[in-house]
């Protein structure tokens, strides 16, 4: 027998379906600000492993010489960015999501044990509830990096009149760095997610669309039920 | 695909799980392509609207302008630019643009052009600039395409030099316009940031007279924007009520307002 089960809020559906625009054109936009000035680089020495970013790459995105545009977007998606990120952060506050959403005690251990079943190296599954441990720490770290782009983002724009906030991070040129570094890793984070979202398949995917998850009828009394309710205990506490 | 449309207009209570499965999952993913659509068409809208001179839309300008009445209430003569010791200053500075210094140029003839309110035309030379009570500044220049540098600068505050020559009209006006001699380069300022107790009139660079190439003889230095309006040579100083025009702004798309 399968059965229905709740899986994402409406609420938060609409964040995550409303965040991935805007970051991509945050990030896009972004793009075009760095070409300006793009002085960052992987390396040693005088030996450089990774060119941010080869010409071959701007040319193929049309980046080249569109600052002013790059700027003005930047600075009007900005709020959308801020102010669905603040919806969302609300939101799983007052809902009891972020109970779910939290690392816990156990999720660093969870964690590594998804690591080492996601790598193929070992065949145990890890206890799966809402979100396991790797996704706990993922989905909690997307948000400290969020909060972390958008002061460091401050910092860069309004560097004399918020200098407490620019002093605080180590200074104009060490919030660029930062602000860059931060992006680098949301383009990491989407390439990871996109990959364990396809892995997980159909259901997990279909679940961030429609909410639920189909469930057969054993899984839901052995696993499902037991962390679903689980959770659902934990939200009423 | 009839049976889902009877299903749609079926009570969820009298159909199987099967069956509301699929309702549920058509349905919701007809919402989320149809919301999708909506922000694709949406984006194509609003890259296609109509652009002013900057190539920059109305409603993105009314954002910036939003933008520049939440931030502008920020710029207040306690916040300074970080200053640093003089030891910490490049040399030479960079140099990053030649509009409207690029035209041939005769500096024994220069004066500045100061346009008062009512008409008249103050007409300075550098001594009347010079003799006024120096300022010096140590602080990181920060170029609108993301470098900076710490550079030594040496001129007269802005805002004691509206006083010497007794420009109080002028500086209860909201906009404050430079333009080079040879008219090519113009920026517009809003008075608050001219007053700022680090913008100045400035004719040294470390310590020298300005080089050529970085506006001799006079130039401006405001440490509370970038430095598009940072303008090299003034040659005509002006005031307005109404936005004074600014050549990144009104040619190339930029932010009037610009401020750090």
């Amino acid at each position: 027998m399968k059965q229905i089960v709740k899986k994402h809020p409406l609420s938060i559906r609409w964040f995550h379906w409303i965040n991935f625009p805007v970051l991509a054109i945050m990030i896009w936009s972004g793009l075009l600000i760095y070409w300006a000035n793009d002085v960052y680089k992987i390396g040693f020495g005088s030996t450089t492993l990774l060119k941010f970013f080869p010409d071959s790459f701007y040319k193929a995105l049309n980046v080249p010489f569109r600052l002013s545009e790059g700027m003005a977007y930047h600075f009007v998606f900005m709020w959308l960015f801020f102010l669905n990120g603040i919806a969302y952060v609300v939101y799983t506050i007052f809902s009891g999501e972020w109970r779910l959403l939290m690392p816990n005690r156990k999720s660093f251990k969870e964690a590594w044990q998804v690591l080492l079943h996601d790598l193929r190296i070992k065949k145990m599954k890890p206890p799966q509830g809402k979100y396991n441990g790797a996704q706990r720490i993922a989905y909690t770290a997307i948000i400290i990096m969020g909060i972390g782009s958008i002061l460091t983002g401050l910092a860069i724009y309004k560097p004399v009149q918020l200098y407490w906030l620019c002093n605080l991070i180590g200074g104009y040129e060490m919030a660029r760095i930062l602000h860059f570094a931060l992006t680098i890793g949301y383009v990491l984070f989407f390439l990871i997610h996109i990959f364990q979202v396809i892995m997980a398949g159909w259901n997990n995917f279909r679940a961030m669309i429609t909410g639920f998850e189909v469930k057969k009828t054993q899984d839901i009394t052995s696993v499902a039920d037991e962390t679903n309710e689980a959770s659902d205990a934990e939200i009423k506490k | 695909m009839a049976s889902f449309l009877k299903n749609i207009l079926t009570k969820n209570s009298k159909l199987n799980t099967e069956q509301l499965i699929q309702k549920k999952t058509i349905l919701s993913f007809s919402f989320f392509f149809l919301f999708a659509a909506i922000a694709v068409l949406g984006w194509q809208w609003f890259r296609k609207l109509p652009s002013d001179s900057g190539k920059t839309s109305t409603p993105i300008r009314k954002v910036l302008d939003a933008n520049e009445n939440i931030f502008a209430g920020l710029v207040s003569d306690k916040n300074l630019a970080k200053t640093y010791p003089v030891s910490q200053a490049a040399n030479p500075a960079r140099v990053n643009g030649n509009l409207g210094t690029k035209t041939p140029f005769d500096s024994a003839t220069w004066v500045m052009n100061v346009i008062q309110a009512k008409g008249d035309t103050l007409k300075l030379k550098l001594d009347d600039i010079r003799k006024l009570p120096k300022t010096e500044i140590v602080f990181n220049f920060k170029c609108i395409e993301g470098w900076s540098q710490i550079t030594y600068w040496g001129g007269v505050k802005f805002s004691d030099f509206m006083k010497a020559y007794n420009l109080s009209e002028e500086a209860a006006m909201k906009y404050l316009g430079l333009r080079t001699p040879d008219k090519e380069y113009y920026v517009g300022i809003d008075m608050p940031s001219a007053l700022h107790p680090q913008t100045l009139l400035c004719y040294e660079l470390n310590g020298q007279a300005l080089p050529m190439d970085q506006g001799y003889p006079l130039r401006l230095i405001i440490p509370v924007k970038y430095g598009i309006k940072s303008l090299k040579r003034i040659g005509d100083m002006y005031f307005s009520n109404e936005r004074t025009p600014d050549y990144w702004a009104d040619e190339k798309g930029y932010d009037y307002f610009s401020g750090l």
